[in-house]
């Protein structure tokens, strides 16, 4: 299962990724990684069956865990079928059909979140 | 030789026997039977846009209240709009933002509101006059409330746009959208061979008085857009259209991170073919539309070329920069702008629409000019302290301490034997030197990672970068990193202070 780790700014000096690995044994393969000196935000697989022990390590080190079970949901009436989040997509969920009508393929989503900044009209939507 | 004239294709409009085809058919219709051949088949060319068009607003009349009003500022739904022009008239701009709900929000969205029948919120005052008694006023109106509505654009349907990428090593939030760091994706817009400028770039039946589709409904050019810039293919148009006649498919707000409110407009404009050099003109490709790729990384006005391509190679998914397949997105909507062609076409088959010839055509040699500055942009020499305490890096905490009690400078460049800036040592470091009783060398307690600017850089760079990296001062350096000066904070505060 993908899943979000946020990294609070009180935290953001402690290897609290590395720790949770290392006390728990679970491995998480990280898929996004967004970390500078104030705030850090992951996207990570695991296993389902070592979800919850990966997750009470994180949370009790600080980090914010978040299951990412719901990918990107298009708003068709908001979309203009412009394509603006084709280039800015790392897993290539947006392409153009014949009509040059937007498809989106969501079962690639990792739920980056790249793409709602992109769009001008806010019609792309995570966790709903 | 194929000479039309406008009223033969407008009788063959109202006859029914007109042949009106869009540009992308076009195309293949002069591919088969040439310029002449299809100048005889074909009367009218649709051509179709749809895209991010931010310099649009909405001229609008209140109608008169009780006591009446000479109406000085005035806000729709928080959305400031420009009152200056009589008691009750106002121009709402699509790019201006809330001042509540900031760049989410702005003119644009109260437009498509209005364009969806919801009730917006009116504020405005006024000092009050002997004829216009009345001081606060506020209402709630939809769009039937106004006497008019109109969308007076002063610039729309660029003849071509250039593309935007991103060399630096941060995202970049633009009116290109967001542009990934170094070369990670363009983003470009117009619609290539749809376009209505580039079908008829000699702007031959495009002018004053070019009766278009505009937003869903029937508008017109009323000149040349504002930036027009014909000798570098880059025209634009001024337009004027009933936003009561519109349709929110064609007329759409929008908001780009970390930039702001603009509008998405829907524009078509019909090509009379008079002739084959009309023919041959409205065959244009996407492969013959080059525009240029600009670096949006440097923040000045000068955007960097990184290189040219057209239109064709933009709409393919990717094209190469530097060796490197780099991901395309548009930021208009082709879809859209064929839809437009075709819902105009099936107007003019339909006898619903009458093709008008300019009164007055648009200026065709013209070059839009940079803005005239007449205050020179200060530099980090004009402001920067020429005194500076330094310290050689091998000297004492005690050393460094008497230094800044000597001077009352709070910094003190710590520099090598050779003069070149290594360090730099505040009051701070020494009071933390201090109470962990530290009194060693100032290379034990200096910040060595140390941001310094170039004495011909413009302050208000400098002025972000102190900002953006939450430090007070930077040393001035020369190209061999020899300490010049200090720009602190206290210098930029002076400078406003002056200036004010």
């Amino acid at each position: 299962m993908k899943i979000k780790i946020i990294i609070p700014t009180d935290t953001i000096h402690n290897p609290i990724i590395a720790e949770s690995m290392l006390e728990t044994n679970v491995l998480l393969n990280i898929m996004v990684a967004n970390i500078d000196s104030t705030y850090g935000e992951l996207i990570a697989d695991v296993k389902d069956s070592q979800f919850n022990r990966i997750k009470k390590a994180l949370e009790s080190k600080g980090a914010v865990v978040a299951v990412l079970d719901q990918p990107i949901t298009r708003d068709e009436e908001e979309c203009v079928d412009c394509g603006a989040c084709i280039s800015v997509c790392p897993m290539k969920v947006y392409s153009f059909d014949e009509n040059w009508s937007l498809c989106v393929d969501d079962k690639k989503c990792i739920q980056c979140g790249m793409c709602i900044k992109m769009c001008p009209h806010g019609a792309l939507k995570l966790g709903e | 030789m194929v000479e039309k004239s406008v009223q033969e294709i407008n009788t063959k409009i109202e006859d029914g026997s007109v042949n009106v085809v869009t540009a992308e058919e076009m195309v293949g219709i002069v591919e088969e039977l040439g310029a002449e051949g299809a100048a005889k088949e074909v009367d009218v060319v649709t051509t179709g846009t749809f895209g991010a068009m931010c310099s649009s607003g909405l001229m609008l009349n209140l109608g008169h209240s009780e006591p009446p009003i000479k109406i000085q500022k005035i806000w729709f739904n928080d959305v400031e709009a420009y009152s200056g022009v009589a008691a009750v008239d106002a121009y709402l701009g699509a790019a201006q933002n809330s001042d509540v709900r900031g760049i989410q929000y702005g003119g644009a969205h109260v437009i498509e509101d209005l364009l969806r029948g919801k009730e917006i919120n009116v504020h405005a005052t006024s000092y009050g006059t002997d004829c216009y008694p009345r001081k606060v006023l506020d209402t709630s109106i939809t769009l039937e409330d106004l006497n008019e509505a109109f969308l007076l654009n002063p610039r729309n349907a660029y003849q071509k746009y250039a593309a935007a990428t991103n060399s630096s090593k941060r995202i970049l939030h633009t009116y290109m959208g967001e542009l990934l760091p170094k070369f990670g994706n363009v983003t470009y817009s117009g619609a290539g061979v749809l376009s209505p400028l580039s079908n008829d770039p000699e702007y031959q039946t495009i002018g004053i008085g070019t009766r278009i589709f505009m937003g869903g409904a029937q508008g017109y050019v009323i000149g040349n857009g504002t930036q027009h810039s014909p000798n570098n293919g880059f025209g634009t148009l001024m337009l004027r259209g009933n936003l009561k006649d519109m349709s929110p498919d064609y007329v759409r707000a929008a908001s780009f991170t970390g930039y702001g409110a603009t509008l998405y407009m829907g524009i078509g404009i019909p090509i009379p073919i008079l002739n084959e050099k009309l023919a041959a003109s409205t065959a244009v490709r996407d492969s013959d539309l080059v525009t240029e790729i600009l670096d949006y990384g440097a923040g000045s006005r000068d955007k960097p070329l990184i290189r040219e391509a057209n239109y064709a190679e933009l709409r393919s998914g990717s094209v190469e920069i530097q060796g490197k397949e780099v991901p395309t997105s548009s930021m208009s909507s082709f879809k859209n702008a064929r839809k437009i062609a075709n819902e105009l076409k099936e107007w003019v088959n339909n006898g619903k629409f009458f093709l008008s010839m300019p009164v007055e055509g648009l200026p065709r040699d013209r070059k839009v000019k940079p803005m005239k500055q007449t205050q020179a942009v200060p530099l980090v020499k004009d402001v920067m302290s020429d005194f500076i305490v330094t310290i050689k890096k091998d000297q004492t905490v005690r050393d460094a301490a008497k230094k800044i009690w000597e001077n009352s400078f709070n910094h003190v460049a710590v520099i090598s034997d050779s003069g070149e800036l290594v360090g730099l040592v505040t009051a701070w470091d020494i009071s933390k030197a201090v109470a962990e009783n530290r009194f060693d060398s100032v290379e034990t307690i200096m910040t060595k990672k140390v941001l310094s600017c170039a004495p011909n850089e413009p302050v208000d760079l400098a002025a972000r970068r102190l900002d953006r990296n939450g430090v007070s001062a930077m040393p001035v350096v020369d190209t061999q990193t020899r300490v010049l000066g200090i720009i602190t904070s206290d210098n930029i505060s002076k400078l406003f202070a002056r200036r004010y």
